[in-house]
C-alpha cells in the first residue's frame, strides 16, 4: 500500500503544483477542497487519508476562520477569495468551526493509515 | 428587502421610564432638529458609531470609507458637538494592522471630547484582538473599562473573545462589572455598550449573549439603563422594566432582518437606497429630569 501511495505521489505533484498555489503539502495524495459559501463549509464533512492536504476556500465577502475545536489548527481570518490549507498527518476525528460565525461547523476524520 | 421599515421609522415614543426614543427615518429627525425639539441640544450629547467594517469589499458596499466619511461628516456638522463619541465594534473587516491605521486616523477627525470603542468579532480574528486592544484599548491589562461622562457612568464591555454561540462576557468580566456598578448610586444613569447584542435578539443567528441575564440582574436597582450594542446593521429596540436596548445601524452596509433570510451577512438593497440604511446615533441627556433621548439618523438625511 504505501509503494502504492509513493507511486501515485510521484505522479501526483507536477500536478498538484500548478493546480494548487497555496497547497504546500508533499502529501502522496490528491488535495481536497472544501469552500466556504453562503455561511457554510460546503463538504461539512470529509474523511480522508493521513498526510492529505485540505484547501480551504472562503467565497463569501464575510471573512471566516477554519478553527480546530480543540485548538490544533487555525486558518486566522479568511477574507473573500482567500484560501487556506492544512495537512493532516494524524488518524483522528477533528472538529472545527468558524470563530466569526460560530454556527458553522465542520468534520475532518483522518482514517488510520493503510486502511 | 420589502419591509415596514418606513413605518417602523415614524415611531416616537416614550420608552421605559427614562428614555425619550425618536427611531429617525426619512425627514423625522431633520424635522425634530429644526423645530428644537426635546431632541436637539438640551443637555450633554453623545453620538454612537458601529460597524465601519474597513476592509470591506463586495457588492453591499463598494466603498466603506466613503458612507464612514459621510457619518463622521455628520457628526461634525451636529449643532452640539457631543462630548464623546462611542464605535460599538467591527471597526475593521479583517483585523488587518492598515485597516486599524485608517480607522485610527479617520476616527481622529471627529470634533469631539474622546472617543471610545468597544471590539467587535471582526476587529479580534486573529490574535484575540491583540493589535486591537494595543491601539485602541483602554482597560489597561483588562479588555473592558468604564468611564464618566455626559452625566452617566458607562461600561464598555467585551463579548467577542470567546464566541460559541452568541457572544460572551464571562466570569471575569461580569465579576468586574458587578464591583464597577456596586459604586454607582441607583439614580446615576448608566449605560452599557457591547458590540454583539446584550439580549436575545435572535440567538438563532448568534445575535444574542449567552450570559447576558446575570448582567442584566445587576442593572435592574437602577432608574435608568440604556444598553448600546451594535453587530446586527440594524436598529432593533427592546424594554425590559427600566432597562431599554438598542442596536444600531452600521456605517458599512446592512443586514437582513432577524429570520427573513437563510443567513445573516451583507445586504445588498437597491442601487442610491444604501444610505437610508446606514446610520448615526445621537444620545441626549436631558438635566434635572435625568431623561435620555435616543435619536437615530440615517446618511441619506
Amino acid at each position: 500500500m504505501k509503494l502504492l501511495f509513493a507511486a501515485l505521489g510521484a505522479l501526483l505533484l507536477t500536478g498538484m503544483a500548478l493546480q494548487t498555489v497555496s497547497a504546500s503539502s508533499t502529501s502522496p495524495n490528491t488535495d481536497v477542497h472544501v469552500n466556504i459559501n453562503n455561511y457554510a463549509f460546503q463538504a461539512p464533512s470529509i474523511t480522508i487519508a493521513p498526510g492529505t492536504t485540505v484547501v480551504f476556500k472562503n467565497l463569501d465577502d464575510d471573512p471566516h476562520t477554519v478553527t480546530a475545536v480543540d485548538g490544533s489548527f487555525d486558518s486566522k481570518g479568511l477574507g473573500q477569495g482567500d484560501t487556506w490549507s492544512h495537512r493532516f498527518t494524524t488518524p483522528g476525528t477533528y472538529a472545527y468551526y468558524c470563530k466569526v460565525h460560530p454556527m458553522m461547523k465542520g468534520t475532518v476524520v483522518v482514517t488510520e493509515s493503510g486502511s | 428587502m420589502n419591509i415596514d421599515r418606513g413605518k417602523f421609522l415614524e415611531c416616537m415614543a416614550w420608552c421605559g421610564t427614562g428614555v425619550l426614543y425618536t427611531l429617525a427615518g426619512p425627514g423625522v429627525v431633520g424635522r425634530a432638529l429644526a423645530d428644537a425639539s426635546p431632541l436637539a441640544s438640551v443637555g450633554s450629547t453623545f453620538v454612537q458609531i458601529s460597524d465601519t467594517h474597513v476592509g470591506f469589499h463586495g457588492d453591499a458596499n463598494a466603498d466603506v470609507l466613503a458612507t464612514f466619511q459621510q457619518a463622521i461628516d455628520k457628526i461634525n456638522a451636529l449643532p452640539e458637538r457631543p462630548e464623546f463619541v462611542m464605535h460599538t465594534g467591527d471597526l475593521s473587516h479583517l483585523s488587518k494592522p492598515e485597516q486599524f491605521d485608517t480607522v485610527q486616523q479617520m476616527l481622529g477627525t471627529i470634533k469631539t471630547g474622546a472617543v471610545y470603542t468597544v471590539p467587535g468579532e471582526h476587529d479580534v480574528i486573529d490574535d484575540r484582538g491583540a493589535l486591537y486592544f494595543k491601539m485602541f484599548g483602554r482597560g489597561g491589562a483588562k479588555p473592558w473599562y468604564s468611564f464618566d461622562a455626559s452625566g452617566v457612568h458607562a461600561l464598555a464591555l467585551t463579548n467577542v473573545l470567546d464566541i460559541t454561540g452568541g457572544g460572551f462576557l464571562g466570569r471575569d468580566q461580569l465579576e468586574w462589572a458587578r464591583a464597577d456598578l456596586a459604586k454607582q448610586r441607583s439614580s446615576t444613569p448608566i449605560v452599557v455598550f457591547a458590540h454583539i447584542p446584550l439580549y436575545a435578539v435572535y440567538p438563532e443567528w448568534g445575535w444574542t449573549t449567552d450570559d447576558y441575564l446575570e448582567l442584566l440582574a445587576m442593572l435592574r436597582r437602577f432608574d435608568s439603563v440604556t444598553v448600546l450594542n451594535g453587530h446586527i446593521h440594524q436598529v432593533l429596540s427592546k424594554v425590559d422594566g427600566k432597562v431599554s436596548f438598542f442596536t444600531a445601524d452600521s456605517t458599512a452596509f446592512p443586514q437582513p432582518k432577524p429570520g427573513s433570510a437563510p443567513k445573516p451577512g451583507p445586504l445588498k438593497v437597491p442601487a442610491g437606497k444604501l444610505g437610508e440604511y446606514l446610520g448615526i446615533r445621537t444620545v441626549n441627556l436631558r438635566p434635572v429630569s435625568g431623561q435620555i433621548a435616543v435619536a437615530d439618523e440615517s446618511l441619506a438625511q
